[in-house]
């Protein structure tokens, strides 16, 4: 049976990657998914078939109510909330690992063994990233789901207490290996406790701006426990797809950190977002408002026009009107466009999700780089909801916090307008001096209503 | 060290270079898509929290082991049935779109 079940393991295996290789196209991603939930369920089937199983009644019912709520919060939680529900279906992962390993030291010991280092490595090491993933996680969805303050908490030092406790929870690893003792178990619930408190302060410092960065790096530390797992309980199917979403994460977590021209050490430890700098607030000058009749003008005898969608968008849920609006402008011949910064929205395609949603064909969403070269040929450009990526500042400014990200260079267009609700700052909490320059119109109000009022007064217009 | 500890670290060492070749050339429209698979795959958890369920014995550790498999069951189901959530809204052209919408 044990055969059967290794080569059930090892297809399992080959699905989760033949799964993450459809996934690098959309036209195939789909399939991909399912493939890889394919490999799931015949790891899941071919683990229980066969093996002598316990407590079968209890397996059963907490099978089932977990898949439940599973099912029903991934399908009832809101497009716009996609990102804190990865961060929490990963945190659940991270629980789970230290909890497989905590359970795996419990009945060792109850048989009055302890587990040899191959295994006990990997088990403390599940019980100490295990829980800093879940503690991390849980932060990163309040913060998300706004539930907690999005900005930076840090004090002062607080860089120095985390080294300190992380040194003094792996002291803490290395002293339950090498001193065996009865006390092991109380041991490992400190050294949980200590790393559930370490994953809630290390993430506490990072501002809302930085939180795409923080899921992907967290869903690597799972990926990382689930194979430590693997190692735990000598199953290769764990071992296998733990250190495929180990890498993953962490390549997704470098890519995000590049796209914000900041290393994966400043994104981690400068609580960036807590220091409002050197930029100064007042000397900008005025702004130029303008009302949905004049947008609509300038929009409707356009040649090309550039949407630039942002958080705002999503918030507003107007992706709908940004469709509308594109298709009332295409049938007009204009050549419509939407410009797509690494970071909009709160994760790494946050919005190309929310506006496939939409149905805008990803044909018509352009990437930063391929997108930037075209602004000084676009008349209209228009920022719906979007604020730090289109920060000149990034580009000028030596003095701003953003210097050396890479931008949308939006205001090489012919017209910018910008789409806010106010005049507040974005979410890393910087100036945007875009706003007052010549060739800005500042469009208020609700992204949602705005777009609304736009798509009515271009029919009125034009029709 | 036992034998089979070198074959469980040679199957790791692959499957992490399988990953990072992989995922280096997935375009940035699908990043939110990808993690999200990716953190249902690491879900391969209530593989681990069913073995450690099997062998459960006594009320402490029945409770750990069940907990484990309640959230490893959280993890992997909520993550594939997001990940399909997001993915069925990729529409390649207006005429797929035209049919989706019907």
């Amino acid at each position: 049976m044990s055969n059967i079940r290794e080569a059930a393991y090892m297809i399992a295996a080959i699905l989760f990657i033949v799964g993450v290789m459809r996934l690098r196209n959309p036209a195939t991603a789909r399939t991909g998914n399912i493939l890889a939930a394919v490999g799931m369920l015949i790891a899941v089937v071919f683990t229980v078939i066969g093996a002598s199983v316990g407590n079968l009644v209890l397996l059963i019912v907490v099978f089932v109510v977990g898949a439940v709520i599973g099912t029903y919060s991934s399908r009832a939680v809101k497009m716009t909330a996609m990102p804190q529900m990865v961060a929490a279906f990963n945190g659940m992962g991270g629980g789970a690992a230290a909890m497989i390993a905590l359970s795996e030291a419990l009945q060792a010991l109850s048989h009055g063994s302890y587990p040899g280092l191959s295994q006990a490595i990997p088990g403390l090491f599940d019980m100490l990233v295990g829980s800093i993933s879940f503690s991390g996680s849980i932060i990163a969805f309040l913060k998300l789901q706004e539930w907690m303050p999005g900005k930076a908490i840090s004090f002062k030092g607080q860089n120095a207490v985390n080294a300190v406790l992380l040194i003094v929870l792996v002291l803490l690893a290395i002293s339950i290996l090498i001193v065996p003792s009865g006390d092991r178990l109380a041991l490992d619930w400190i050294l949980i406790i200590g790393s559930v408190i370490l994953g809630v302060s290390f993430v506490v410092p990072v501002g809302g701006a930085d939180m795409p960065v923080i899921i992907a790096l967290l869903n690597a530390f799972t990926g990382i426990a689930a194979a430590a797992a693997g190692f735990v309980l000598q199953n290769d199917v764990l071992i296998v797809a733990g250190a495929l979403v180990g890498s993953s994460g962490t390549i997704l977590t470098l890519i995000m950190s590049r796209a914000m021209n900041r290393s994966i050490f400043n994104v981690l430890f400068s609580a960036f977002g807590s220091k409002v700098t050197a930029t100064g607030t007042s000397e900008h000058g005025e702004i130029h408002p303008t009302n949905s009749e004049e947008v609509a003008m300038l929009c409707a005898y356009a040649q090309r026009v550039v949407i630039v969608p942002g958080y705002g968008l999503a918030v507003a849920r107007a992706q709908q009107e940004c469709k509308d609006l594109m298709d009332v402008l295409t049938a007009r011949g204009v050549d419509v466009r939407f410009a797509i910064h690494p970071v909009a929205g709160r994760m790494p395609g946050h919005m190309n999700v929310l506006l496939a949603e939409a149905n805008v064909p990803y044909d018509r969403l352009y990437d930063m780089d391929d997108i930037n070269p075209e602004f000084q040929r676009t008349d209209v450009v228009l920022v719906i909801g979007a604020n730090d990526v289109v920060n000149p500042d990034a580009r000028e400014n030596p003095g701003s916090p953003i210097y050396g990200m890479p931008i949308l260079n939006v205001d090489q267009a012919k017209t910018v307008i910008v789409n806010k609700r106010s005049m507040a700052a974005g979410f890393a909490g910087i100036d945007n001096p875009m706003f007052f320059k010549q060739n800005t119109k500042m469009f208020f109000g609700d992204a949602k209503g705005a777009l609304q009022s736009l798509l009515s007064a271009i029919k009125e217009e034009v029709a | 060290m036992h034998a089979s500890l070198l074959q469980e670290i040679f199957s790791f060492v692959l499957a992490v270079f399988t990953g990072w070749s992989l995922i280096t050339k997935v375009p940035p429209v699908l990043h939110t898509p990808l993690m999200s698979a990716t953190n249902a795959i690491h879900g391969v958890l209530v593989v681990g929290a069913l073995i450690v369920v099997f062998t459960a014995a006594g009320p402490s550790q029945i409770v750990v082991a069940a907990l484990a498999l309640f959230l490893a069951t959280l993890n992997v189901v909520g993550g594939f049935v997001v990940t399909d959530r997001m993915l069925e809204m990729f529409r390649k052209s207006p005429t797929e779109k035209g049919q989706a919408a019907k």
